[in-house]
């Protein structure tokens, strides 16, 4: 990848004062904004989503709500998740737009075996690679999110790819475009992060949804996809995690037991060897031919004459 | 149960006795009929495929290594558990074969407790009350149906992933490791005590017999059991015949 400030200015002929933007960082890390309060379920994402990444046409699955089918599909990586809520006796909708969550710490990549199968971006997009995967299903228990879905034509596991094609050509994802009401933004971290505050800011002193906030768990440093939500104390009315962890299994044990676990193995069959060098061999007794009486060192011997 | 394991195996044994053979030499013992070794290299082999393209997968550092073994990752993916069901299964025939003979005794705990003793070579015949499997190889035993359970257990719910919780998954991880290290500990001590560190092991498995000199020092109590005759005394004899024998050849170089 080319150094983006390749052709930044840094000095200019005859030009009074110092070069103007000298010393601008480009900001790399990327995110994508949700509103849900301002989400009107219409699916728009979903569409674009499904006809962006050219998948086939998915049944849909009713099950007496407003959803398209249960959970995300490895063919529909975007799905708006309907859930019924209660404020001040009264019926919320609480609509979110589910998908990957692009965390700066990834469960599926840490729990991947396949080298090359899963990679981040500096920009922080999490990416599955599928010439590389072996269809283990591994990333999709290391995921707190359960994003990542078998396909099992392919054995492979597909999950939204934050569009990197269309980040990779400084385009928005797809699922931004097709966006009506705006809840949907996409730009720098830290950009998102700031527009997020002040939407709950906004929400919590003049919409009266006091415990309004911002969702980019610090369990996992945060992710590239956050929410501002209407509770922040209740994320798991919208079926969020409300402090997504991955499984020790996938970090502690895999880089640190499993290594060991290996060296004692090793060790194991450099014990065996040696102690073959050490102890000889268990010959059936009595021995040919025949042992014989322990003799004086010679060596030994001679050295004890010496004065 | 018992009795029905007992004929099921017994006629098994007649079977392949039917179509190999086991020839034994004078001042030989049968110890494995063609039975049992067809078993034993049928879980060896299908053991050996898992091994190794279950620790293809078990660490980054082994991946690039084992998986062209098997024709790359995907594969070695679909592969492994078909070999890990196969070695369970012959394993499952193997444990109805030595159920019996593994059976544990108090002179397996008395043999496990002079561990220390047998590892230095501090007696060079075993204790007359070792039979046809010694502390060490029915501990082995005992530790193969321990983890080819947990193999079973755990490969099955991380074979059919979908149908269960991802923390299932996660501890199933951790559990098939934890087996698959106990196995490999055990394999790598049972491959060096079968070939380098006792001759004679070996050949039993492969044609069947072993040498009566053999018998009385690993198996004893399996010597008596099967030539009637006392273990220490034949010892003492062979080593008796020994000194005449070295004796005549000193007398004729004198001459």
């Amino acid at each position: 990848m080319s150094n983006p400030r390749t052709f930044q200015i840094q000095e200019i002929s005859a030009h009074p004062g110092p070069v103007p933007g000298a010393g601008t960082r480009r900001e790399e890390q990327v995110c994508k904004y949700i509103d849900v309060t301002t989400c009107i379920g219409c699916k728009a994402c979903e569409v674009a989503c499904v006809e962006w990444n050219d998948h086939p046409f998915r049944e849909t699955t009713f099950n007496d709500t407003y959803q398209t089918m249960p959970t995300t599909e490895w063919n529909y990586y975007n799905l708006i998740k309907f859930a019924e809520d209660e404020r001040d006796g009264n019926l919320m909708w609480l609509l979110r737009k589910d998908q990957c969550m692009h965390c700066e710490d990834p469960g599926c990549l840490r729990a991947c075996p396949a080298d090359g199968a899963i990679i981040k971006y500096e920009n922080g997009i999490v990416d599955f690679q599928q010439d590389n995967c072996i269809g283990c299903g591994y990333c999709i228990s290391g995921c707190p999110f359960d994003i990542p879905k078998f396909h099992p034509k392919t054995n492979k596991v597909y999950k939204c790819t934050l569009c990197s094609d269309r980040v990779g050509q400084g385009l928005e994802p797809a699922c931004i475009k097709a966006c009506p009401t705006g809840c949907l933004k996409f730009g720098t971290k830290s950009d998102m992060v700031q527009i997020a505050g002040l939407r709950a800011k906004q929400l919590r002193e003049v919409s009266g949804f006091a415990d309004a906030g911002v969702y980019d768990p610090a369990s996992i440093n945060g992710t590239h996809v956050i929410y501002v939500l209407h509770d922040i104390k209740r994320p798991e009315r919208y079926g969020l995690p409300a402090n997504p962890i991955i499984p020790p299994s996938y970090t502690y044990w895999k880089w640190l037991a499993k290594p060991i676990g290996l060296g004692l193995g090793l060790l194991g069959i450099l014990g065996v060897f040696f102690h073959r060098v050490s102890f000889g061999p268990r010959l059936p007794q009595p021995e040919e031919p025949p042992l014989i009486e322990p003799q004086p060192d010679p060596v030994e011997a001679k050295r004890k004459e010496l004065p | 149960m018992s009795a029905s394991i007992e004929r099921f195996d017994e006629r098994a044994r007649r079977e392949a006795d039917r179509v190999g053979e086991t020839i034994v030499h004078r001042g030989q013992l049968l110890r494995h009929p063609v039975y049992t070794r067809v078993l034993h290299w049928s879980v060896a082999i299908s053991f050996v495929l898992a091994l190794l393209s279950g620790f293809a997968l078990y660490t980054p550092w082994l991946y690039r290594w084992l998986t062209p073994l098997f024709g790359g990752g995907p594969r070695t993916r679909l592969l492994h558990p078909w070999f890990g069901l196969l070695f369970v299964i012959f394993f499952f025939f193997q444990f109805l074969n030595w159920f019996g003979p593994m059976a544990w005794t108090a002179a397996d705990r008395r043999w496990l407790k002079h561990l220390k003793e047998y590892s230095t070579h501090q007696h060079r015949v075993e204790p007359e009350e070792v039979g046809f499997f010694n502390g060490g190889q029915k501990l082995y035993f005992w530790l193969i149906v321990l983890s080819a359970l947990l193999f079973i257990i755990t490969g099955i719910l991380m074979w059919f992933d979908h149908l269960v919780g991802r923390w299932l998954i996660v501890v199933s991880y951790v559990v098939h490791d934890l087996a698959a290290l106990l196995m490999l500990g055990g394999f790598i001590i049972h491959i060096y005590e079968g070939t380098s560190h006792q001759p004679g092991t070996f050949h039993s498995m492969l044609d069947g017999t072993v040498t009566e000199k053999w018998a009385w020092t690993h198996h004893p109590g399996w010597f008596r059991a099967v030539t009637n005759r006392d273990p220490r005394q034949a010892y003492e004899r062979e080593k008796q015949r020994q000194v005449d024998r070295e004796r005549t050849i000193e007398d004729r170089r004198e001459l």
